[in-house]
């Protein structure tokens, strides 16, 4: 017994010797290797790497991809663990706990933009890219989505997914009901400002009672916000040495000003957006538009098909139009290798993969999330395509012109946790709660609470 | 019954019974090692409880209170600052809201709770047909998860599709937005909190009632007094010991009240677009790990176990005088 369980202990070190042998050997030689997007190297055991995102519907769209990479992978298995569909207020506070206390993250995590600022300024989570071969990575990239990857201590720690850009999705049937046109090219003449986005409103609602035009303040105060904040010098809540600029910032008034117009309009159906209620009314058709960056056609197809399971619902019903006010930079992530993993090199190797233009091309066909990779943005698949779903909707030809003109927006440190509160008083709003002439008041001073902390 | 033991005990107490442990030694505390045995053995018995409650009860404490003392930030640098964080907690009006929140929740669920309750195992004391079947059946809601009990009563209080909207539109009531406004926002959470709970104090109040002698009641119908002046005047004056208990245990529940109110807003720790219902232990958690100020959150859990303390004395002060005994 004694005997056999020192035999078995002896084993065990054997075999974990020679993973670290056969680890540390591959490493010398994976700086090439993975720049080709991670095929070879393969670890002498099977191991398990967890990749955690958030996000609605089809959230990053790497069940395509990661299926791929299972495939090719026989001893490097992917758990594609999408955690919830809300970043702000769960996915994120609950992945800082976790790189807090040294476990529970997976090994490759996705990072909405909003926490990017935070994540730069906490170089002692996450691993350097750099170790593993990916700075040469950096053509792939426009240069303000490759230096949002590069944190505090200049090291780079994260890679880009996804980015914004802009337009309206709306139900064509309900269009239809309140006697407006539905083909995309008459819709978007419909709307060249967004005035005239509201006055559409309007008119819908004359006619369709049960049913409100948008489906709530909170997502077209931030299409609003990423356009104009292109326009005020790039910065959104914080300036660029992260100080508080709600109250400076001609975009924040302007986005909020919107918002109030919307609501005098009576055509918001209250929801807000990525919690249940708002899900159940994208289900039902409590309301005939929303804002749609690139990522969130994924969120409404997802939804509206429960993740695929019944691949046809909703098929055809929906369409995308262009936004009034041009294009903007709403959302947009980051794939980074939290440093407890213990997988340093696989996780990498992922990552690389995942953020390759030829993984972002499956993510984008997925879930219509636009690619951050020049290469991917130059191909004739993103600017031919067309989405099915989407009544035919040439998204390509909707999305691509813009895409590689977007602005970077600078998001600082604390502004996930600002925008959590902001956004509860512009639910507020909303819903009543807050009376419109105490909200803008309420607005500064629940974003001055965060950054002062 | 307990006077007979005692007698026994005292009898007994002079002459060791036969066959004990001591039977055949010198008597106990000659030796040093059976003095040793006698004077720190029991505490050595005791001290596991001692030594989980030191490491799992008194350390945290402890940390908490030394937390509270700084401005600690999520992986960021703590420093100390004193009483500054108390300070800045006294004129923190999302904090009193939180309080005043807490103890409406509280007023408003528990109190309707324990009534119901005691009402309730009134009438399972009596007897009635399949007594087994609804003495159990009360017990039924608490099996279940908070969490399920709080997604089911969440989707119910729907405005656009939930249930409750859709019953009270056959009388012509409009849709009620229940996260909105506070009254309607307390009076849902305190539905969830009874009906997980009513069925456990009904029955514990039920096993008090049994042991209450019979004869009592029946001294009491010769005299002619009703079945209600019995229940008032006999049954919750003998029930007060346990009464305080439940008002205890529910007074603790209540104001650490988390997972209904943060289940009812998806998971969201604002309680609602203002803090409608926004709960302290919700706050808590939204300072600490959603704002990450964890030396901030720290004081707020301080003073939530002060707010515990003055609700546990208010509520033991009150219900020490039912049934008008003194």
């Amino acid at each position: 017994m004694m005997i056999n369980k020192r035999r078995g202990r002896l084993a065990a070190a054997a075999v974990v010797m020679a993973t670290t042998l056969g680890m540390t050997a591959a490493c010398g030689g994976g700086g090439e290797e993975t720049a080709g997007g991670g095929s070879s190297s393969a670890p002498a055991e099977k191991i398990t790497l967890t990749l955690q995102t958030f996000g609605g519907g089809t959230n990053f769209g790497y069940k395509a991809a990661v299926e791929k990479w299972n495939a090719e992978h026989p001893n490097i298995q992917v758990k594609y663990n999408n955690l919830t569909p809300d970043f702000e207020n769960t996915y994120w506070p609950q992945m800082l706990n976790w790189l807090q206390a040294g476990k529970g993250a997976g090994d490759v995590i996705g990072i909405d933009e909003g926490g990017m600022g935070l994540a730069k300024a906490r170089p002692q989570f996450f691993t350097d890219l750099s170790q593993y071969g990916l700075l040469n990575r950096q053509n792939d990239f426009p240069a303000w989505k490759w230096e949002n990857g590069i944190n505090a201590e200049g090291k780079l720690f994260a890679l880009g997914t996804d980015v914004g850009g802009m337009s309206v999705c709306y139900r064509k049937d309900l269009f239809e009901k309140a006697g407006l046109p539905t083909d995309r090219e008459e819709v978007a003449k419909l709307w060249p400002t967004w005035d005239d986005f509201i006055a559409t409103g309007q008119k819908f609602q004359e006619k369709v009672t049960d049913v409100k035009f948008v489906d709530g303040l909170n997502t077209w105060f931030n299409v609003v916000l990423s356009q104009e904040a292109a326009k005020n010098g790039n910065i959104s809540y914080y300036t660029k040495d992260n100080q508080l600029a709600v109250e400076t910032n001609p975009a924040v008034k302007a986005a909020f000003d919107f918002a109030v117009k919307v609501k005098q309009a009576g055509i918001s159906a209250k929801l807000r957006n990525f919690q249940d209620p708002w899900l159940a009314g994208m289900r039902k058709g409590a309301f005939a538009t929303v804002g749609c960056p690139g990522w969130m056609l994924g969120v409404v197809q997802g939804t509206v098909t429960e993740d695929g399971k019944n691949a046809d619902a909703g098929k055809g019903q929906w369409d995308v139009a262009t936004v009034p006010g041009g294009s903007g930079n709403w959302g947009g992530s980051w794939l980074a290798v939290p440093k407890q993993t213990k997988h340093p090199k696989e996780a990498a190797e992922l990552l690389n993969y995942l953020t390759s233009p030829e993984a972002q091309l499956m993510a984008f066909k997925e879930g219509g999330n636009l690619p951050s990779t020049i290469p991917a943005q130059d191909s004739p698949e993103l600017q031919n395509a067309v989405n099915e779903w989407f009544s035919n909707a040439p998204i390509g030809k909707i999305f691509g012109p813009s895409v590689k003109s977007l602005p970077p927006i600078y998001l600082g440190e604390k502004h996930s946790q600002t925008k959590a509160e902001v956004e509860n008083v512009i639910l507020g709003m909303d819903d009543g709660s807050i009376p419109v002439d105490q909200a803008w008041q309420r607005f500064i001073s629940e974003a001055k609470k965060v950054a002062e902390g | 019954m307990s006077l007979n033991v005692d007698t026994g005990r005292v009898r007994r107490a002079p002459t060791p019974p036969r066959g004990s442990r001591h039977a055949g030694r010198k008597p106990p505390g000659s030796g040093l090692l059976a003095r040793f045995d006698l004077r720190v053995t029991p505490y050595v018995l005791i001290s596991p409880y001692f030594l989980l409650f030191a490491v799992f009860g008194f350390f945290p404490l402890a940390f908490t209170l030394w937390t509270s003392f700084q401005k600690y930030e999520l992986a960021g640098e703590a420093r100390f600052t004193g009483l500054d964080n108390y300070v800045k907690l006294m004129g923190d009006a999302d904090f009193w809201n939180a309080v005043v929140n807490t103890v409406g929740i509280f007023i408003l669920s528990t109190i309707p709770q324990l009534i119901l309750a005691l009402l309730l195992a009134n009438a399972l004391n009596k007897r009635i047909r399949g007594r087994l079947f609804f003495r159990l059946g009360v017990l039924i809601p608490l099996v279940t998860s908070v969490v399920a009990v709080a997604v089911v009563f969440t989707q119910l209080y729907g405005r656009d599709y939930g249930m409750i909207n859709w019953v009270l539109g056959f009388f012509g009531v409009d849709n009620i937005a229940w996260q909105n406004e506070k009254w309607s926002s307390w009076l849902a959470i305190a539905t969830m909190v009874d009906w997980r709970w009513t069925g456990y104090n009904a029955i514990i109040y039920l096993a008090a009632m049994q042991t209450i002698p019979k004869d009592l009641y029946e001294a009491a119908s010769i005299d002619g007094a009703t079945p209600r002046r019995q229940f008032w005047q006999i049954t919750v004056p003998m029930l007060r010991p346990v009464i305080i208990f439940t008002v205890f245990v529910s007074t603790i529940g209540g104001l650490t009240l988390f997972a209904e109110p943060v289940l009812f807003n998806n998971g969201t720790m604002s309680g609602g677009s203002t803090g409608q219902f926004q709960t302290v232990a919700m706050y808590i958690v939204e300072k600490g790990f959603r704002q990450f100020e964890y030396g901030y959150a720290a004081t707020v859990a301080w003073m939530l176990f002060v707010l515990i303390l003055i609700g546990v004395l208010l509520n033991y002060s009150l219900v020490r005088r039912i049934g008008g005994g003194r």
